[in-house]
């Protein structure tokens, strides 16, 4: 599915959100752990307590059967973006083995072994696995390899040079050779290279090609994959948590005599987000927890609804509040200056976000075990690093001891990784009061999932643009209301939330345009928000591409002759050579009766352009056809990258079309999937996707394939109807 | 009270109140765990299974309802099942945690249709959500099994 184009721009090596989130995460770590301890270096901190381990010859990424056979160890969860499959495929090629035989194993949690390199923790996020697993782990494969052929030049008394390696197997002119198997012992007391030297990637022959499929297919197609939900342990308690209905309330009073009289419940008691339920199996729990009867105190729930938030916010980018307090207006970007210009076209709009839920297909959960000896911790971690900490404040032990065994998850997109680990403290509460180390399985119903918070926020943009009489934009002047993510964490300093405003921020479209005054406000709320598959880009990537096609429309400009435009203003060479590809691969005009749309969005350091073909069914917008294009730098499996541009398109576009979560006095209205609608097959689009060849360092895609859909399904609404999309959903149904 | 179940072909006894959901009889008590509970109110089609052969959501389906039913798990098609190798040609799954109920329901579509068209495959599958978007290789791996013809004698012995 590559294609050739023109020549790209010099790849960036991390993306431009990656340092501030490695910062941020660092920050959250060491203010977090100061509680616990102070004057240490935060990696020394936040591994403290752990065991050394002897991962044997060929380190902590890869081990080696007496048969030969290589499971490279991922220190990134797999929840779906094929992240093992692209590791795994990168040790394998540096190190020749035959990928048919190669397994990957989850990493347990290990700060030293196991951080991601970006971010400072053990922790998957910012589309950042390959990204920063690149240069190591082709490190790793090339010294097992060195180790290898060392064997084997010394066993067959020959130079190394001579040696190759090919699916496992050593080869000499001579026609001697030897298997992994065959020489293991020798190449395990080989002393790894200090600095192994990699292949010239024109050499590769597993990294670019079909064969970098994923390895948990075959357990993903028989029900044997295990996840937090199936996992069984001897004498292991399932619990459930009745949570209060209005964030921030407390419990007053509970009343557990019915709960109890359950067959089945073992006990009900008081833990800090609400009453447990502690049963020998789910359905018990699940009839013990409904017959709770609790009494909350709201005296500090947020109590106002989504349209007073929404309001309050409009009203803030309005001017008609005055933002009092330590609530300031914050500058992100500021160039230029002068008025607008005299008698110039201004174009003038605002957009409305909506609160919205993950909602994985597996609801949160968590297995703990806790007391006797024990902390451990079996589910599917994001942050272990971050879970280990405050599992060990609960439990008062050192977050290194904490134990992690982290399973598949049944998705994430965001949700399992929080500052607080809301849902994994809360099991290890429930553990703690069960004690003895005895097994305790939280399991959220759907019901808990979608009203447990932690939603992207609720967003308001506005936007005035002032032409210039080229008909591009000389004043822009752009404000955005929301709440902040980083502020509610240990995180949260004084300094700019980035992950409120990138995509904007940077925007090519504020580049190319001579003055730009561009601010954010973020007011609190009492709930609770959270990165959401792309961050920020949920909602940037839509300002901007449905603004720009505003703004050539107000032109007399064809939208891809205007973007193209833009870009070379602004330098953005990426930009314009997806939108490029895309273009060509779409042709020249949609299938008739279908009207295209199109966006372009960079997201954690990869770019991404789609076309999109819309038509009304029944009044509501359906997505055909969607060409696709990508620069994520060097592609290691061209497979999941596509396989994650459909996926990305879909959970786009499902946001974009029907995606909210509403509060009326303070209580979330959609409680499962019957009210939170999310996209079915029948209104699944049919995604094409290209990607532009290229040899900069990876980038990922698990996110960057999000939030391009809704904006390019907006502008062919906007060329369809006349009418420019101002507030998501846009089947409001 | 102990009650017998025909669970892919074996008849199994369990201790469960003749209310309690399929779903969680096979998880909990069977140790079936490839059926999957993701929304409790047969909205998502994560614990989709067959009942004498016919697509039914586990969670929402009372064991006092299954006198002389036969029952098939996602574990019954043994990994022989024509969808089963077509997903690994597709590769389909991303988390994978919906793809139990997606093959049951496209086991049970093939049953009955053995070459279904793009509606029909809207029909049947629409009751599966996959919030990864895996629907286009959902659809891509439904057409290449049909192309490979009838189940095996396993994987027919469902219907």
């Amino acid at each position: 599915m590559n294609a050739p184009v023109k020549p790209v721009s010099a790849q960036k090596g991390f993306s431009r959100s990656a340092p501030s989130r490695r910062d941020v995460l660092v920050v959250a770590a060491v203010t977090a752990g100061g509680a616990l301890l102070v004057g240490c270096s935060p990696m020394s901190l936040l591994g403290l307590g752990a065991k050394d381990v002897d991962f044997g010859p060929f380190g902590p990424f890869i081990r080696i059967a007496a048969d030969g056979s290589v499971t490279v160890i991922s220190k990134h969860i797999e929840f779906g973006q094929g992240n093992h499959a692209g590791l795994a495929a990168i040790v394998a090629e540096e190190l020749d083995a035959d990928w048919d035989k190669v397994k990957v194993e989850q990493a347990p949690a290990n700060l030293k072994a196991y951080a991601n390199l970006q971010q400072g923790v053990q922790g998957t996020g910012g589309s950042s696995a390959i990204n920063n697993s690149w240069d190591q782990l082709r490190k790793v494969g090339a010294s097992a390899r060195f180790m290898f052929v060392s064997a084997a030049a010394d066993r067959w008394k020959v130079a190394p040079g001579e040696i190759s390696v090919k699916d496992g197997v050593m080869s000499h002119v001579s026609g001697k050779s030897a298997t992994f198997a065959e020489l293991l012992a020798d190449a395990a007391k080989v002393k790894p290279p200090e600095a192994p030297v990699l292949k010239d990637p024109k050499t590769f022959t597993l990294i670019g090609t079909d064969r970098v499929k994923r390895k948990d297919t075959g357990l993903k197609s028989t029900g044997k994959a295990q996840y937090t939900q199936d996992v069984h342990m001897p004498n292991m308690l399932t619990a459930m948590v009745a949570h209060a209905p209005k964030f921030g309330a407390t419990v007053k009073s509970f009343d557990a005599t019915a709960a109890k009289a359950v067959p089945g419940v073992v006990d009900a008691f008081k833990i800090p987000s609400g009453v447990a339920v502690v049963a020998k199996n789910t359905y018990a729990a699940r009839q013990g927890r409904d017959a709770l009867k609790v009494e909350w105190d709201d005296s500090k729930a947020e109590k106002r609804g989504s349209d007073a938030i929404l309001a309050s916010y409009k009203a803030l980018a309005s001017g008609q509040t005055q933002p009092s307090g330590d609530l300031k207006w914050q500058v992100f970007d500021n160039h230029g200056s002068g008025p607008a210009p005299a008698g110039g076209k201004v174009i003038e709009a605002s957009f409305d976000f909506p609160y919205l839920a993950h909602a994985p297909m597996e609801p949160m959960n968590c297995v703990a075990e806790i007391g006797g000896g024990k902390n451990k911790l079996t589910f599917g971690s994001q942050i272990p690093t971050v879970d280990q900490l405050n599992t060990g404040m609960i439990v008062g032990a050192l977050p290194g001891s904490v134990e992690i065994e982290t399973l598949f998850a049944g998705g994430s997109f965001g949700r399992r990784a929080n500052f607080k680990s809301d849902y994994v403290s809360e099991c290890v509460h429930i553990a703690k009061h069960v004690g003895g180390g005895r097994p305790v399985k939280l399991v959220w119903t759907r019901e808990d999932d979608m009203t447990g918070g932690y939603y992207r926020p609720l967003v308001h943009h506005a936007v005035s643009v002032t032409l210039g009489d080229d008909g591009f934009p000389a004043h822009w002047k752009h404000r955005v209301v929301t709440q902040s993510i980083m502020k509610g964490s240990p995180a949260g300093g004084g300094g700019l939330d980035e992950s409120a405003v990138e995509g904007a921020k940077g925007s090519p479209y504020l580049k190319a345009t001579p003055v730009v005054d561009a601010q954010v406000i973020l007011p609190d709320a009492g709930v609770p928000v959270l990165w959401w598959r792309a961050v920020g880009a949920t909602h940037t990537a839509f300002v901007m591409e449905h603004m720009v096609d505003q703004l050539a429309k107000a032109a007399g400009q064809d939208p891809v002759a205007y973007r193209r435009a833009l870009y070379v203003k602004a330098g953005a060479n990426r930009h314009l050579a997806v939108l490029n590809l895309a273009m060509e691969k779409a042709g020249p005009s949609p299938a008739a009766g279908w009207t295209r749309g199109v966006a372009v969005h960079e997201c954690f350091g990869s770019v991404v352009a789609q076309v999109a073909e819309v038509k009304l069914v029944d009044g509501e917008p359906r997505v055909g056809r969607v060409v696709t294009a990508v620069d994520c730098g060097t592609a290691i499996s061209p497979g999941q990258i596509a396989s994650q541009m459909e996926g990305g398109t879909c959970y786009g576009l499902s946001a974009a079309l029907y995606g909210k979560v509403t509060l009326k006095d303070g209580e979330v209205e959609q409680k499962n999937f019957d009210a939170y609608r999310v996209l079915r097959m029948t209104e699944a689009p049919h995604v094409e996707t290209y990607i532009v060849p290229s040899s900069g360092h990876p980038t990922g895609v698990g996110e960057p394939g999000s939030p391009v859909i809704g904006p390019a399904v907006a502008n062919a609404l906007l060329a369809m109807t006349g009418k420019a999309t101002s507030s998501l959903p846009i089947v409001s149904a | 009270m102990p009650k017998t179940l025909d669970i892919n072909g074996k008849s199994l006894s369990v201790e469960a109140a003749p209310d309690t959901p399929l779903l969680w009889v096979l998880r909990d008590e069977l140790g079936l765990t490839g059926a999957k509970y993701g929304c409790g109110i047969a909205q998502c089609g994560a614990c989709t299974v067959h009942l004498n052969g016919v697509a039914v959501r586990s969670c929402q389906t009372p064991i006092a309802a299954l006198d002389g039913v036969k029952v098939t798990t996602i574990e019954g098609l043994e990994g022989v099942h024509p969808l089963q190798t077509a997903w690994l040609e597709a590769d389909v799954p991303q988390c994978g945690y919906c793809q139990s109920g997606q093959i049951m329901s496209a086991a049970a579509l093939l049953a009955h249709t053995p070459n279904p068209t793009d509606a029909e495959i809207d029909a049947a599958m629409n009751g599966n959500i996959c919030r990864c978007g895996c629907y286009q290789r959902v659809r891509a791996a439904i057409k290449l099994a049909a192309a490979q013809g009838p189940a095996t004698k396993s994987a027919s012995a469902t219907v």
